[in-house]
């Protein structure tokens, strides 16, 4: 046996900052907003949230990798984010119930990484500089040619990009003979959402993301659930439309995520695009209602406006981010509507906040009785 | 909701001194839980019987008691104090705890109205017995492993034949794990299963089917009255279940969980910590899960105080566990406090690592003559280390360097061994060596499976390990004139230090380190900031690596270093870091800005507030050196770090790095045997006869001139290591083999031993002219017991006015010979009215801790700033406290090796100790001690 020498890599970014390191994965090059996630468990479900479409992630702790990969414990069927840019990353793993490697996982769906990197740097320059695009590449080290196929990518901003991710078709998901009948926006759906609703009697039918109202209440929800996705929710002015219609239709609805901030653009409230956005499992997160705490797990670079939340007499503000003070989850007044920011379904991260399903499933049972 | 206002004023109990299981994390806590309080106005009161902390100087509380933790002890002050409303025991290790559950069961605090704070008395109990711990986990559906109590020998069989072996059987409500062991057969089962009934304080024992083999995890918790709880950290054994998790390596965060399981976990920890009872503060709680597809999980014990661990995930994370509990139990919620890092987010959240920390226990089994060395469920190691690296391997290669254990790192210094049977028993009956054992089986070729088999270490880390073998390789292909940069540098960021790179291509550390100038490979730090660089920090906490950002900026100010004294062990413990925390006070106060190097994740040295900025590095020369090029620093104090700083001050000088205070000539000038004798032959001042030998042959040779009985002992060692009085040829013989088998080509000392004399210390500020005694400690023992396990009397109890005399003088003509400049110990013998030097240390000793505490001023402080040059001697104004006698007990750890007799000798054994003041010699408790002085003197 010998120690294994991998090829070089190179990562450049947007200001044309760059970073050597070591490929991983498949040879190649990728383009995508660059974003850092604070998380140090869960690689496999962060990977595969459709959320992450369009981004290049960087994995802020140090080993990625250890594990390897368990059929089971995906959010969506493929790798979602563009390219990985990491510390160690290991090809060896350790794990009885895991059936390959991450580094074979990568080249079976074909995605680009960037290993041995002065991840620490790059995180602070993306925390001073804010968002944006970069270019991973293995297979050149061609600053000048990187650079060129760098200006090609289109900012994130004014972007839309649940059309990519959503399902083409509806399905159905769950047992036909649950209580309750849920209709799922998927706007970039995590299988962890359908999979908390399934668990807790909900049969569901999961529609595109173009999906109109009248099509969705055809199926005769009982619910409403608005997914999580990636993108710019201000551009979506087909959503934002079809969601004011099923919050005024009265039926339960809750929105997680891109869920939640199309909800509340279509409530009259504003968003804007974040700094550095928030992404890992640590995110404290106030319940202003109970004055609990919930650790969260969150993946977003939008934010609905606090002062447009403030400001609407309909909305009432219940979560509250307890590190920047940002909105994390609100209500709608008059409605029968409520949405959070962050991951109730976490995976990964903490489990702290289920009891949000447990909240729409009692406003399901209120509202049918 | 603020604090609760009615809380005015806080009792803390402390750990009492150092024992095997309970170190000085407790100081760590202890400091750091009073310091927080006394920020919210809060007045504190403290007790704890061990003189050499931090938590008991008057820096950290308002009111400090050195009595016995006992509930007397507890009235007493109550009585004084009729102002203290709360009770915090959670600070204070299982001793603490027991003590507060015993004033409760006495009523005491009831009489006195005192709240305790911090736990709860159900808590307690819940955790402690083992039995109703069990029910509640199993009405909760937390799975245990199979166990049942025993209340007699006959109930225990009953319970063996049932689970069938290996078992795990040990005492309830004991500490450190006393009492508990792993067992395969009836024979030992029936011998242990005896006496644990007996050690148990409530004669019972509990019986596990052994879940060997399990991957084992620990949890830290805090949770607020609101019932918010948050992770602060999560740690995986790297030695998986079977050995007491002191005695394990761990690493933080876990390497080897996914996501799924580690939430359940949580899930778990937080379900129990809320259940167990109803209290704001710490918790630590461990699990096992099965190395298998199904990674079930079952939940060991919890802890619902500050622990071990809680100070090493305060470390790892940066996050301050015992500030942040202190201020949960007056009634604070996590989300209204600030992270202290960040001092701009929230305390309620989870701190993530971007690092990886490996912490390694220090056994100190060469003390212990006899003593079962294979590890197990009873925590056996004194001390530890932490190494912080981007990565796995450069995190445990910086631990092994932080050991001092005479290696340069894990592997790659040519102290491996290749004895194929030694390395399969090692690696199956663990013992302090058996990482350095699996570094050796690899490398000769053993197969993969059979060191998983044997060990049940996780393959991911022994896949680590693995990969810096082969990376070692790559290296060997070169020399240091034609090894690529990027192999360097991998090598570098692998942890390896110069000294094994050096080993590997076969030349000097000077050329690879040249060769790393020459290429720009240079150290760069990072900072511990509690949340990955996602917010910028204030905590100025470095550790180093190689990458490209460096991100400690060094300032305009003048500096000085202060070198920890890392890992504790028998002989260097607690003290020397109480020292070394003074000495960074005293150089802040003379202006300077102070950087502490240490890797000892219990002290309060390497918390992130004592110092301006902490390095978190092994005190092992090429971390240090990088860190001083970086800093260019004024100087650096090796007087207080005990011998870990001090051996280094010749390197130091010969760096042309100045040393404060005494200089390295006179440092050397005091261990050189030879020298020193003819300095003190010089000042007509007496010494024992002795002679120095290099062989067995010599040796005899030199005893027939010297006389029995002879001291025996190798130059340059730490608390009396392989020393040794011997009567006779074949003593002399064997013992001399020994140390030149143990330490080949070292010098040994032969000193004519003063049969019955009696033993006297003093310690002494001096700045080159003046010298002013601190303190005369008379032993109650005869010479022949090291000082450290002797009890010692401040001031003497019987000398009379000439030796006294003697002994002043000579203190402050060697001082001055010796050109001390800070503080001096120098020991005595004294027989017929005649005073002998035994040996001299112009450096911080184990008792001026002792005296400052006894005497109640800060010596350290003063003898800190005549190092520095700020001060003389003559501008202190010396008032010391002087009423009745200080009695310094030696306090062992014998309990934790049930083969070893106690046997005293000129070798230390003692890990910690007490002080005891008595109003004067009729007291009973001298008159106690006294009469049993020779009860443990061996030969």
């Amino acid at each position: 046996m010998k120690f294994k020498h991998r090829p070089d890599a190179v990562l450049l970014l947007q200001d044309g900052t760059v970073f050597r390191g070591k490929a991983v994965g498949q040879i190649g090059t990728a383009t995508g907003e660059i974003a850092f996630n604070t998380g140090m468990y869960g690689y496999q479900e962060i990977f595969t949230d459709p959320s992450y479409y369009g981004q290049m992630l960087l994995l802020t702790t140090s080993h990625v990798g250890n594990y390897g990969i368990a059929a089971d414990e995906i959010e969506s069927e493929s790798i979602k984010i563009e390219g990985l840019v990491c510390k160690k990353f290991s090809e060896n793993y350790s794990r009885p119930a895991a059936v390959e490697s991450l580094q074979d996982y990568f080249v079976k769906n074909n995605r680009v990484g960037i290993s041995d990197v002065d991840t620490r740097a790059l995180t602070r320059h993306i925390r001073s500089q804010g968002a944006m695009n970069a270019i991973v590449s293995s297979e050149t080290s061609d600053i000048e040619e990187l650079k060129a196929k760098l200006k090609e990518v289109p900012s994130m901003e004014g972007l839309e990009l649940s059309s990519k991710v959503s399902t083409k078709e509806a399905f159905f998901f769950g047992d036909e003979s649950a209580s309750h009948r849920v209709a799922v926006l998927d706007l970039g759906v995590k299988k962890n959402i359908l999979r908390c609703l399934a668990e807790r009697d909900c049969y569901l039918n999961v529609f595109p993301h173009d999906a109109s109202f009248e099509e969705m209440e055809k199926w005769n929800p009982d619910a409403y659930m608005l997914s999580n996705g990636p993108g710019d929710p201000s551009v979506m002015e087909e959503q934002i439309k079809t969601v004011g219609k099923i919050i005024d239709s009265g039926k339960p609805t809750f929105g997680i995520c891109l869920g939640h901030q199309v909800l509340a653009l279509s409530q009259g409230l504003t968003t804007s695009k974040m700094h550095n956005g928030h992404r890992g499992v640590n995110h404290p997160v106030k319940n202003l209602a109970t004055s609990r705490c919930e650790v969260t797990s969150q993946n977003h670079g939008f934010v609905v406006d606090w002062a447009s939340a403030e400001a609407n007499e309909n909305i009432e503000i219940t979560h509250q981010h307890l590190n920047d003070d940002t909105l994390a989850g609100i209500k709608v007044l008059n409605k029968n509507a409520f949405s959070v920011q962050y991951h109730p379904e976490s995976s990964a991260g903490p489990n702290d906040s289920r009891y949000l399903f447990d909240q729409f499933i009692n406003n399901i049972k209120k509202h049918k009785s | 909701m603020p604090k609760d206002s009615k809380i005015k004023h806080v009792l803390i109990i402390g750990s009492g001194p150092i024992i095997i299981g309970q170190a000085c994390e407790f100081d760590y806590s202890g400091s750091q839980a009073s310091r927080s309080l006394r920020e919210e106005g809060i007045t504190v009161t403290l007790i704890n019987s061990n003189p050499a902390t931090i938590m008991t100087d008057p820096v950290t509380a308002d009111n400090v008691y050195l009595k016995p933790l006992n509930p007397e002890s507890i009235a007493e002050i109550l009585d004084e104090h009729a102002g203290i409303d709360a009770v915090l025991p959670t600070m204070g290790g299982q001793t603490a705890l027991n003590l507060a559950m015993e004033c409760d069961d006495m009523g005491i605090w009831k009489d006195y109205d005192v709240r305790m704070i911090g736990v709860d008395i159900d808590a307690i109990n819940i955790t402690e017995d083992r039995q109703q711990f069990r029910d509640l986990m199993e009405s909760m559906g937390i799975p245990m492993a199979p166990q049942k109590t025993a209340k007699s020998f006959l109930e225990g069989k009953e319970i063996a034949q049932e689970f069938g072996f290996p078992l795990c059987i040990r005492a309830s409500f004991t500490l450190g794990g006393t009492g508990a062991s792993l067992v395969y057969d009836p024979e030992k089962f029936e011998k242990l299963l005896d006496s644990g009934l007996h050690k148990s304080p409530i004669h019972e024992v509990m019986i596990d089917k052994a879940l060997l083999g399990w991957k084992e995890f620990e949890l830290e918790l805090l949770r607020d009255k609101n019932d918010n709880v948050i992770i602060i950290c999560s740690i995986e054994n790297f030695d998986p279940m079977g050995i007491h998790t002191g005695d394990s390596i761990t690493v933080a965060p876990a390497m080897t969980l996914s996501d799924r399981t580690y939430q359940k976990m949580r899930d778990m920890a937080i379900a129990m910590m809320r259940r167990i009872g109803d209290f704001a503060g710490g918790c630590n709680v461990q699990f096992a899960v099965s190395p298998d597809e199904e990674e079930e999980i079952i939940a060991i014990e919890i802890n619902p105080r500050v622990s071990r661990s809680s100070a090493l995930a305060s470390k790892a994370t940066g996050y301050p566990i015992a500030k942040i509990a202190a201020k949960l139990a007056i009634g604070y919620t996590l989300d209204e406090l600030d992270n202290q890092i960040t001092k701009s987010t929230s305390a309620f959240f989870e701190p993530t690592l971007d690092y990886v920390i490996v912490k390694i226990p220090r056994w100190n089994f060469d003390k212990f003559k006899g003593s079962d060395r294979e590890l197990g469920l009873q925590m056996k190691s004194v001390g530890e280390v932490m190494g912080i690296g981007r990565s796995f391997q450069e995190a445990l290669q910086k631990a092994c360097q932080s050991l001092e254990i005479g290696r340069n790192g894990m592997g790659a210094d040519g102290k491996g061994i290749n004895n194929q049977d030694e390395i399969l028993e090692s690696l199956q009956h663990p013992s302090w060596n058996r990482l350095f054992h699996i570094y050796d089986a690899i490398k000769m070729g053993i197969p993969f499976k059979t060191i998983h088999d044997k060990t049940k270490i996780d393959f991911w880390f022994l896949k680590q390990i693995e990969e810096m073998i082969f990376f070692e390789s790559e290296i060997e292909k070169y020399t240091v004139d034609t090894i690529p940069k990027d192999v360097l540098f991998t090598a570098k960021q692998m942890g390896y230090a110069d000294r094994q790179i050096a080993h590997l291509m076969g030349c000097l550390e000077s050329a690879v380190y040249n060769k790393r100038e020459e290429y720009n490979i240079k150290r760069v730090y990072k900072l511990v900031d509690t949340c990955a660089a996602e917010f910028p920090a204030k905590t100025p906490f470095y550790y180093s690596t190689f990458e490209e950002e460096n991100e400690s900026h060094s300032s305009d100010r003048e500096k000085i270093v202060v070198l920890g004294s890392g890992p504790n062990r028998i002989g260097q413990g607690i003290e020397f870091d109480y020292s070394c925390v003074h000495g960074v006070l005293a150089a802040k106060e003379c202006g300077y800005e102070t950087v502490m190097i240490n890797c000892n994740p219990e002290t309060v040295s390497t918390d992130f507030d004592t110092a301006d900025k902490l390095y978190f590095e092994p005190v092992f020369w090429e971390h240090i050196y990088d860190i001083i090029r970086h800093e260019n620093p004024v100087g650096v104090i090796v007087q207080l770090g005990g011998q870990t700083a001090l051996k280094l001050a010749e390197k130091l000088t010969r760096y042309g790095i100045k040393v404060m205070g005494t200089s390295y000539e006179s440092l050397d000038l005091a261990e050189d045997r030879g020298q020193f004798s003819n300095l003190l032959a010089e000042k007509e001042i007496p010494y024992p006869k002795f002679g120095i030998v290099e062989s067995a042959e010599q040796a005899l040779e030199l005893a027939s001139e010297l006389g029995y009985p002879l001291l025996v002992r190798p130059s340059y060692v730490l608390g009396g290591q392989k020393m040794k009085i011997v009567i006779n040829d074949d003593d002399l013989e064997h013992h001399v083999v020994n140390i030149l088998k143990a330490m080949p080509g070292n010098q040994i000392l032969l000193d004519h031993f003063l049969d019955g004399a009696i033993e006297a210390e003093a310690d002494a500020i001096c700045d080159g002219e003046d010298v002013y005694i601190l303190g005369i400690m008379q032993h109650i023992e005869p010479a022949g017991i090291h000082s450290g396990d002797s009890y010692a009397v401040l001031p003497p109890y019987n000398l009379g006015d000439y030796v006294i005399a003697q002994i002043e003088d000579i203190t402050k003509t060697l001082a001055v010979a010796l050109n001390t400049v800070g503080l001096i110990n120098i020991q005595f013998a004294v027989k017929n009215d005649t005073v002998y030097v035994i040996e001299a240390n112009p450096r911080a000793s184990r008792t001026v801790p002792f005296i400052a505490k006894a005497y109640r001023e800060p010596y350290v402080n003063y003898a800190a700033k005549v190092m520095l040059g700020a001060k003389k001697v003559k501008d202190f104004d010396f008032k010391p406290h002087k009423e009745g006698y200080a009695i310094k007990i030696p306090v062992f750890s014998f309990d934790k090796f049930p083969n070893v007799n106690k046997e005293l000798g000129p070798e230390m054994k003692s890990t910690g100790e007490a002080i005891h003041f008595i109003p004067d010699l009729r007291h009973n408790y001298f008159r106690k001690v006294y009469s049993e002085r020779n009860l443990y003197l061996s030969r």
